[in-house]
Order: C-alpha cells, then structure tokens, then sequence
C-alpha cells in the first residue's frame, strides 16, 4: 500500500461540511415546502450557506495536497 | 487472487492522477506564458463575445432562438443575482457581474468540452485574479459610499454588541473582511475545479488501466467509463453552481457594502 495519510484526514474532515450541507438543504427544502412562495427568498441564503460549508471541505482538500 | 488485485498484465502499477497532471507544458518553446491554460482563457473570451454580439445583433420583439438564449443568460443575472440581492442600486453593477457570470461558466464548462477538457479555473491564479477584482470593488463601493472612516468602524465595530465582545469581535470580523472573503471567494471556485477534474481522471484513466489488464479486469473497465460519463453530467451542473455561488457572493459582497450597517 502506498499514499499519504493526508487523504484519510481529509477524508474524515469532510464529514463535517458533509453533515453541514445536509443539514442546510433539509432546512431550505422544508421551508419551500410549508411555504411555496418563500422559494426565491430562500434560495440564494440556502446556496450561501452551502458554499460556506463546502468551502471547508475544499480547504481540507487544498491542505491534503498541499502539506 | 494476486493475480486479479494485479492492475496491469505488463507489471507496471497504475499511477493515480494527482496535482502534477495540472502542470501542463508550455505549447510554444519554453515560454511560461503560453500554457494551455492561457488559451482556453482567450478562447473563452471570443466565444462569450461572438455568443452575444450574434445573439444582440438582430434584437426582435419577438427573439429567435438564439436572442432568447442570450436573453435567459441575461435577465437571470440582472433580476435573480442583481436586483434581488443588491436592491436598487443594481444596475451599476450588473455588466460586472454579468461579466464575472458568463466568464466563469464559460471558463468551467471548457473542462467537459471534448477536445478542451481543462477548466482553466483548475489553475489557481486565475480565481485569484478575479477574487481580487471583486475584493477592490466591494471595498471601493463601501468607502465610496459611506466615506473611509465610517466604512472601517462599521466593519469594525459592529453596532448593537457589549463592549467586551469586541476584543473578540473586531480581529474577527477584520480577518473576514480582508482575509477570509477573498480567500474563501477564489479558492472555492478553484477547489472544486480541481477536485472534479480530478475525479474525472481518476475514473477515466482508471477505466483505461483497467482494459489493459486481464480478462476480468477487461470485463469491468466499462463500468468505469460509465462512471466517468456519469460523473461528468455531475460535473457539469457543479460547474453551472460554482459560476452561480461566485457571482452571487460578489453580488451579496457589493450589497453589504452598500447597505448602511452589516
């Protein structure tokens, strides 16, 4: 076996964002349910939201390569 | 089984696709600047120009085909990115990031192009670049607005908080607005850029190891490419949401510094 343990610790740093993301699109979804109307309002804070918790995950990705 | 686990009927162990495969050779000679990268750049600057000009140019009431889709590409950007987040102010700022938008895309969707296959945004100073023109833009629409001074207190001092809180607050909320914005901004468009791209060799370059290995090496191959095909459709739509979420944060940005407390 060869490789670089940065992978695996990215690997396991991404469950965060990846639970966070989740977490963000129940949110957004239910709320579009109970409230059709509210779609356009909630859209860009859900995407926003997401970008934030994925952006995590992608530094965890930077990281694993660069160190 | 060893001789399954054995990638290759040659003996030689694939090589996994890693940071180095993003180093692309100059084209002409040794000179720096001439990186397929740099291409794909101007490349994508005549297709957006040529797009427009041809979908602008015999502008009807009733649009063809193509002055529709210019027109879609549009008015999303002006109604969905600028006049819903950065309020009446926004058509000041909607050829910025209309710009932004279509570059972006344009730059992004190269990666899944047959023959181009490299999202130029995958090389890290170009999301640089743009991050920047977005850093000085939005600083200079707050300072413009609402003068140096009262600019930096408000970013610094968040009205409404207990005094103590800001020792804690103030090299927070700096480190946000200078550091972490465009940081954040430039390598998320880059990361995931370069983690699709990367994934699509993976699949691709796997599925290819795999047909030059044994029989039942052969026999799953094709799942691989039908993976990589799969994930490319992925890659598409995680293309279309990153150009989306760097314009709409540019445009949430511009509307922060414009309002008259973050």
């Amino acid at each position: 076996m060869e490789g670089t343990l940065n992978l695996v610790g990215y690997g396991l740093s991404a469950i965060g964002p990846a639970i966070a993301t989740g977490m963000i699109f129940a949110a957004y979804i239910s709320g579009v349910a109970r409230q059709p109307e509210a779609r356009s309002v909630l859209q860009p804070i859900a995407f926003l939201g997401f970008a934030l918790a994925e952006a995590l995950a992608l530094f965890g990705l930077v990281l694993a390569f660069v160190l | 089984m060893g001789s399954l686990l054995r990638l290759s009927g040659e003996g030689e162990g694939f090589v996994p696709p890693s940071s180095n495969d993003f180093e692309l050779p100059p084209v002409f000679g040794d000179n720096a600047f001439t990186t397929k990268p740099i291409f794909l750049v101007f490349l994508s600057v005549i297709v957006i120009s040529v797009f427009f000009l041809l979908a602008s140019r015999k502008a009807a009431v009733v649009p063809s085909k193509l002055q529709f889709a210019g027109e879609s590409i549009y008015s999303f950007v002006r109604n969905d990115l600028g006049r819903d987040i950065i309020g009446h102010e926004f058509m000041r700022f909607v050829p910025y990031l209309f710009t932004l938008f279509t570059f972006v895309l344009t730059n992004n969707i190269f990666g899944i192009v047959p023959l181009l296959q490299f999202p130029a945004m995958s090389r890290v100073s170009f999301p640089y670049v743009l991050a920047i023109f977005t850093f000085v833009i939005f600083h200079y629409v707050g300072i413009r607005k609402q003068g140096l001074g009262k600019y930096l207190k408000d970013i610094m001092f968040m009205p409404g908080v207990p005094k103590p809180v800001y020792v804690l607050l103030t090299p927070i909320e700096l480190a946000t607005f200078f550091l972490v914005r465009p940081l954040t901004l430039s390598l998320r468009l880059f990361a995931n850029m370069f983690a699709g791209h990367l994934l699509l060799l993976v699949f691709i370059l796997g599925g290819d190891h795999l047909f030059k290995g044994v029989l039942g090496l052969k026999l799953i191959s094709p799942f691989a490419f039908a993976f990589g095909i799969g994930l490319t459709f992925f890659e598409f739509m995680v293309q279309c949401l990153q150009a989306y979420i760097f314009t709409l944060l540019t445009a949430l940005y511009i509307a922060g510094a414009l309002a008259d407390e973050h």
